[in-house]
């Protein structure tokens, strides 16, 4: 597509969205079952799969931490995933996504827990509209959750940009392509920021209003990842909903003897019956 | 806050830093979840994860497979990032270097319990206690080690019910490894129950749930043992 002429028409953009508004995002959680954790995530056209291994024993042994864990942040793009076919492999510009997206989730992770391992990230875009750096974060980000990973909480990620001298949120491809300015910001659920980059030109007072604009595209994007993995169990013990209540009942119930009895056995049950 | 409830990393839960537990930080004063999982509140507050690595830790049992012997250590793959060091000295009987593979050799498996382990995770483990051994029959089955205590249950319920309703000897390693020894349909009938408190863990009422589970088994099994009788009578009368 050339450059349009316009970006912006009457407050509404190309694709039908107001300035600050977000691409419609899907979340999937635990869609690989020979993974620690996983993520499916949609984000508009953007496609990414992550994959999260790990607390594991490192390969090469040299690259092991002796008091944490090492995080390994691996960003690839299919060949397919963009209109011409991309030649396979890293390239330059992704191996410089992997090391922003890494340390855009490390410092969340408690990696002084296991030392001597790794924590390996794996982020496939199958299918690219911009953003993908920023969609990856937060696929990443919800599948170190479902591995069980201790961290500090999750981390955001979304991308303001300029076109027509104007300040949008979450650049869809033409904006991109031909727009004056893209900034990508990842967050923690308090606003610290882990990961800021700039393509293009914005003053002072734009950064400023552009930091508060991804501030609040971060806070939507954090409720989606929260909602994405609070579904994933709650459907399992809401078709037991009935059991569940009666269940509880009765436990309650039972919860003072079952508690008296409970503090002189041994947690390894089994072995005291041999 | 209700029972049960999904907990994600970063949640507030509580002002009160003394009650801190497992899977929980601190940061400025309140109590935030550092994990993905269940909130439990028996006197501390815990985050119980639903899936995870385990971590060794001094005292556990464990299940593990010799890997590697070494001129004084056979080097075992416990199920974890560390791997475990058994030193000959721990073996119940005092051997000769020379003859350590002839005792446990590469790939055989072993119920040993964590007896040291430092800040750098080297995991020293023991055989030295009666209980534990090679484990040369029945077979083992492996699942997520944070659904350990749940097949264990409350003082042991959930394992003794198993044990007594298949008739098989169980002994779960809190490394997510679990022995079960007996005859080889009984083993099967225990496996089919230990993958249904994998799959449902999570939701509760779980030993009523397998009591049910018990009762539909034998109800089934009676009912394949009369159509066995009647086919029995009637290949009597045909001939």
């Amino acid at each position: 597509m050339d450059k349009p002429e316009k970006f912006i028409t009457d407050g509404i953009r190309l694709d039908g969205r107001k300035p600050d508004e977000l691409r419609p995002m899907k979340i999937e959680v635990g869609v690989l079952n020979r993974a620690d954790g996983s993520c499916y995530l949609e984000f508009g056209k953007n496609k990414v799969l992550a994959a999260v291994y790990g607390p594991r024993e490192v390969h090469p042994r040299h690259m092991q931490k002796p008091t944490t864990a090492v995080v390994r942040f691996r960003y690839n793009m299919a060949s397919f995933s963009v209109e011409e076919r991309k030649r396979p492999g890293p390239d330059r510009r992704s191996v410089e996504v992997s090391k922003v997206s890494r340390e855009a989730v490390e410092p969340m992770i408690f990696t002084e827990y296991f030392p001597k391992s790794a924590i390996d990230i794996f982020v496939e875009v199958l299918q690219a509209d911009a953003g993908t750096r920023t969609a990856g974060i937060n696929a990443a980000s919800v599948a170190l959750a479902d591995a069980s990973i201790p961290m500090r909480g999750l981390i955001s990620s979304c991308a303001v940009g300029k076109v027509d001298g104007e300040l949008v949120l979450d650049l869809m491809k033409d904006e991109d392509n031909y727009g004056e300015a893209d900034m990508p910001v990842a967050m923690t659920p308090d606003g610290e920021i882990t990961l800021l980059q700039m393509d293009g030109n914005l003053t002072k007072e734009e950064l400023k209003k552009a930091l508060e604009m991804a501030t609040e595209g971060c806070k939507q994007i954090y409720k989606l990842q929260r909602d994405a993995l609070i579904e994933r169990y709650k459907k399992d013990i809401e078709e037991h909903k009935e059991e569940v209540e009666l269940a509880e009942v009765v436990a309650e119930s039972e919860e003072t003897i079952i508690e008296s009895t409970t503090d002189d056995t041994d947690e390894v049950g089994g072995l005291h019956n041999e | 806050m209700n029972k049960r409830q999904i907990i994600i990393p970063g949640d507030v839960l509580s002002e009160d830093v003394s009650i801190a537990g497992d899977g929980t930080y601190v940061r400025d004063g309140k109590v935030c979840a550092s994990l993905y999982g269940i909130l439990s509140e028996h006197n501390k507050i815990r985050v119980v994860p639903l899936s995870g690595k385990y971590i060794p830790v001094r005292g556990d049992i464990v299940i593990g497979t010799v890997k590697e012997v070494t001129f004084s250590n056979w080097i075992v793959d416990i199920g974890s990032p560390y791997d475990g060091l058994l030193h000959i000295s721990e073996y119940p009987r005092r051997i000769n270097s020379e003859d350590m593979s002839k005792h446990l050799k590469v790939g055989e498996t072993i119920l040993t319990q964590v007896k040291e382990l430092d800040p750098m995770m080297k995991v020293e483990l023991t055989m030295r206690d009666r209980k534990l051994k090679p484990i040369r029959s029945g077979r083992i089955f492996e699942l997520s080690p944070s659904k350990i205590p749940r097949l264990i249950g409350h003082g042991g319920s959930m394992i003794s019910l198993i044990k007594k309703e298949t008739n098989c000897s169980i002994i779960a390693g809190e490394n997510g490894r679990v022995w079960i020894n007996g005859d080889d349909c009984n083993i099967d009938f225990a496996i089919d129950a230990i993958t249904k408190i994998e799959q449902e863990s999570h939701i509760p009422g779980l030993t009523d749930r397998l009591s049910d589970f018990f009762e539909d088994a034998k109800s089934q099994k009676d009912e394949t043992d009369e159509e066995y009788k009647k086919k029995n009578i009637l290949d009597e009368i045909l001939e």
